[in-house]
């Protein structure tokens, strides 16, 4: 089972109390919505803080990117790049406009 | 000796400040919450050290946090009682944000559009918590008032939230943002009939239940706003703030976009009391703890201008229930002032003389421990203040 890296936005970090990067791991296949629903069960604090807690829509504010893509748009069902599955690159959630 | 705790929300984080019951020394905690906005934070009066915090981004949603040892510590509460506040990880386990609306064909109310800015309709959304009203009898149960306007109740310390949909149905399709969004930001529960609630919805109106959330009115008569088409619309109207005294929740408080108006009949009906005040436009209003005639404003120019008239930072106090205010400014800047007020960042304590406090956009909180007549700022240079509540410990 591949170990999945996620860089989390400051926020983020300081609401689940973990540092920059965490990693999970999950069965295949290493979809989107895989990854966000094993983000959530290993940290409840940030159910609701990336997708709608009803819809499961990702957050106008959130995006995704990896290996210098912006995946925000790719649907939940998909299939996350393999340099992401295989944990050679991290899946990063950042806040849309960065400052603040 | 009693001592008081002064919950701060910001722009930026939470800040606890305290000190005993002369008013004189304050010792400052935080920021709790660094970098998120903190709208509002309010204890229990039943159990001082029970907070409700709501922690809220544009970016991350809504979250709720709580304290249970007077702002020392805090926890997310979306556990069930004596679940285990970590995961098998040692992660925080809790989660609160989930706040949806009732749209079930058992007990809810359809989620209809509402006025948007530009005179179309627009969908109802789940914005933040502007303000806690936590219970008079049980710490666990605590009223939310939120953007888009709706009213919550948790009757389990914050674990989860339920929708009172009938406050919808007074005519929400009506309803519109002010420049601050569609916000429930009043809360009164009335201290001798709990069945009876008053809120205010900017821009909406105030709106009573006399049945405890399962049948509301608006009550707007008396109030006239130019920048609606009918003035004197029964919905429509950007009320600012309302306060009563506990010992007389019938008579209301309001300050409204522009004008200050009295209600002597429980909101039926409403007549204007600015009186000679600068200005009439204004965010909050406050009742002085032991004389239920002496209130509190603090006037802005205008609606354009956000604020004080004159760069001259100025409470007005009446002791006549209104229409006739004298202003209050030792110790306040009277010249190069403009920070604005918000409307939930004034409050009183309970002691004797009676204490005021508000908060400003330039990051100063204000106290006058004799009501109102010398002031000092007793912490300047935090980020924008959102909110200000004053617990009044034993």
């Amino acid at each position: 089972m591949p170990t999945i890296r996620i860089e989390l936005p400051f926020h983020l970090r300081t609401l689940a109390d973990v540092d920059r990067e965490v990693t999970l791991d999950i069965d295949p296949p290493a979809t989107l919505g895989a990854l966000l629903d094993a983000l959530e069960d290993r940290h409840p604090a940030l159910r609701g803080t990336i997708r709608d807690h009803v819809t499961q829509h990702r957050r106008p504010l959130i995006r995704f990117f990896a290996c210098q893509q912006d995946i925000s748009l790719i649907s939940p069902d998909d299939l996350l790049p393999e340099a992401v599955a295989g944990g050679t690159e991290p899946f990063i959630i950042v806040g849309a406009v960065a400052g603040g | 000796m009693s001592k008081i705790r002064v919950l701060v929300g910001t722009a930026k984080g939470a800040f606890i400040l305290s000190s005993d019951g002369k008013r004189e020394s304050w010792e400052v905690n935080g920021p709790h919450f660094g970098g998120w906005e903190m709208y509002h934070l309010k204890g229990s009066p039943v159990d001082p050290n029970r907070i409700y915090a709501s922690q809220t981004s544009d970016w991350f949603g809504q979250i709720i946090q709580r304290s249970d040892d007077g702002g020392q510590t805090w926890y997310q509460p979306g556990l069930p009682k004596d679940a285990p506040t970590t995961t098998p990880d040692g992660m925080p386990a809790g989660e609160s944000n989930k706040f949806v609306y009732d749209t079930s064909d058992e007990t809810g109310k359809p989620l209809t559009t509402h006025q948007w800015y530009d005179g179309t309709q627009h969908p109802w959304e789940f914005k933040r918590v502007w303000h806690f009203e936590p219970s008079l009898s049980d710490p666990d149960e605590v009223y939310a008032g939120v953007e888009d306007a709706a009213l919550f109740k948790s009757s389990d310390g914050g674990v989860t939230w339920n929708e009172l949909p009938a406050l919808r149905d007074a005519q929400g399709s009506k309803w519109s943002p002010g420049a601050g969004g569609m916000c429930l930001h009043t809360i009164l529960t009335n201290p001798t009939d709990p069945q009876r609630i008053y809120v205010a919805i900017s821009a909406a109106g105030a709106f009573r239940t006399d049945d405890g959330g399962q049948s509301w009115k608006p009550i707007n008569r008396g109030l006239k706003s130019q920048y609606i088409p009918d003035p004197e619309a029964e919905v429509g109207h950007c009320v600012h703030n309302l306060a009563f005294h506990p010992s007389r929740p019938d008579v209301l408080y309001m300050q409204k976009h522009w004008d200050v108006m009295r209600s002597d009949d429980a909101g039926d009906s409403w007549h204007e009391v600015s009186g000679n005040l600068p200005t009439d436009f204004g965010f909050p209003i406050e009742v002085h703890a032991h004389e239920p005639e002496t209130i509190y404003v603090v006037p802005i120019k205008s609606d354009s201008e956000h604020y004080p008239p004159e760069g001259k930072l100025r409470v007005y106090r009446s002791k006549t229930g209104g229409n006739e205010w004298e202003p209050l400014t030792n110790g306040l800047p009277q010249e190069n002032c403009y920070v604005n007020i918000l409307r939930d960042a004034m409050a009183v304590d309970a002691l004797d003389p009676c204490g005021v406090y508000f908060g400003t956009t330039g990051g100063e909180v204000y106290a006058s421990a004799d009501s109102g007549d010398h002031w000092i700022p007793i912490v300047e240079h935090l980020p924008k203040v959102l909110s200000i509540e004053v617990q009044t410990i034993p």
